[in-house]
């Protein structure tokens, strides 16, 4: 086996354990983390296809590769924009559930 | 052979055991720690798979700069008293998710392994960028960022601005203008002014450095600017310096400053060299070097500012 090969096997792994967590963590922080998963598995799985357009005398796809570093950016940019969110929600509400529910619940722990 | 296999399938282990970690992990403040380390093994991965450039990035900014910006967060939550309980979703439901979770990923493994063949490739066209309007650049990377694809690369400088907006704006009404909240709320304590004091300058000259051979070998705007941020940054967490207001002039302008100098070098190129993003030939090399620069400038301005976050009111602090 290639290591291309695993470590496209990889970025298919890192993107199940992503949407598995995006689903089932409630914390927004958690979301995000596994959020972050996935798009690291993607790219991944794009690096695989840089690897394999390997022509014109590179070891590599410069052009996947480009998108790749441009992606991470956009990616970090995004979760500092979520970030600034998570954190203003519980700033405002004193509390980070994403659980409409949580406010007009009678009995809430911490409905206001 | 060599250990080489062994390294890569150990590799991918450990990497998957990380990501388990993160996700399984009860501790909030455990699965950010954990991300860290997730993104530094993973710039290995990008190493083995040719791609230093893409190792240098996801080192800095996906396992550094990322990193900085969760563990501050989660500090910040951490500190929060009242967290409302979370509901934790039952078996069955987990269960249910996780063979849907499973199916995806099998799904995309086997087209990992039935990918086509001969492989597509965009190479013979990033090579004459390379050789064209990219004249003189030995790094394909940059010729495809900066040539190739410029005006792609152009507009993520503009997503970057977008996003201090965003982060600046969910800040209340009465704090605009303010500084962000400090890295660290109490007294900077010595070991961490000493590591800055010897840290950053030698770190900056390392992110400079890095910029400056990206033009011919691994590196460039992102990787150096990340590095400088991260600097910038350890300067703030030992208190050496403060956080500056947002509606410093200064400031802004370093933000605008890449994109902006992009633009009128494309728009430039329109009636210099004949095409929107058109480089003059022989002159190629120089004029993406400025235009790296300048990015360079707003690409350190701008990731330290996502990480500080939202102006806050002077009486918070």
């Amino acid at each position: 086996m290639t290591p291309s090969v695993l470590a496209g096997l990889v970025g298919a792994a890192l993107v199940g354990l992503g949407l598995y967590g995006l689903i089932i963590h409630p914390h927004p922080l958690r979301k995000l983390l596994a959020f972050n998963l996935i798009g690291s598995g993607v790219f991944l799985v794009f690096g695989i296809i840089a690897r394999r357009g390997a022509a014109a005398g590179f070891a590599f796809d410069p052009v996947p590769q480009a998108l790749v570093i441009t992606g991470i950016v956009v990616a970090f940019a995004a979760s500092a924009v979520a970030v600034a969110l998570i954190l203003r929600l519980a700033a405002v509400a004193g509390s980070v559930t994403l659980d409409p529910e949580a406010w007009t619940r009678p009995k809430g722990e911490d409905a206001r | 052979m060599s250990l080489l296999p062994y390294f890569d399938v150990g590799l991918a282990l450990l990497i998957v055991g990380v990501a388990v970690w993160i996700i399984a992990a009860r501790d909030l403040f455990a699965s950010v720690v954990s991300y860290v380390a997730y993104g530094l093994l993973l710039a290995f991965v990008w190493i083995r798979l040719y791609a230093p450039d893409v190792a240098l990035t996801e080192a800095a900014v996906g396992g550094g700069v990322t990193g900085v910006l969760l563990i501050t967060a989660g500090k910040r939550l951490g500190a929060l008293k009242s967290i409302a309980p979370e509901a934790q979703p039952g078996l069955g439901f987990k269960l249910r998710i996780g063979v849907l979770a499973a199916l995806v990923a099998a799904a995309l493994g086997a087209v990992m392994i039935m990918l086509p063949d001969p492989p597509p490739s965009l190479a013979p066209q990033a090579a004459a960028a390379a050789a064209g309007a990219g004249a003189g650049l030995g790094n394909p990377i940059t010729a495809v960022l900066i040539s190739y694809r410029s005006f792609d690369t152009m507009l993520e400088k503009i997503v970057l601005i977008l996003a201090v907006l965003a982060v600046w704006s969910v800040g209340s009404d009465k704090a605009w203008g303010n500084t962000p909240a400090p890295f660290r709320q109490s007294k900077p304590y010595a070991p961490m002014v000493f590591l800055a004091q010897m840290l950053a300058p030698i770190g900056a000259l390392i992110g400079l450095h890095i910029f400056w051979v990206g033009a011919d070998a691994p590196g460039g705007a992102f990787q150096g600017g990340a590095l400088l941020a991260a600097m910038w940054m350890v300067a703030m967490m030992a208190r050496l310096v403060e956080p500056p207001r947002v509606d410093a002039r200064w400031l802004r302008l370093a933000l605008i400053a890449g994109p902006a100098v992009f633009l009128i070098v494309g728009l430039a190129g329109e009636f210099v060299a004949g095409a929107f993003f058109a480089y003059p030939p022989g002159i190629a090399k120089p004029i993406i070097l400025i235009i790296e620069a300048f990015m360079l400038l707003s690409i350190t301005a701008s990731l330290p500012m996502l990480v500080a976050g939202p102006p806050i009111e002077r009486s918070e602090k």
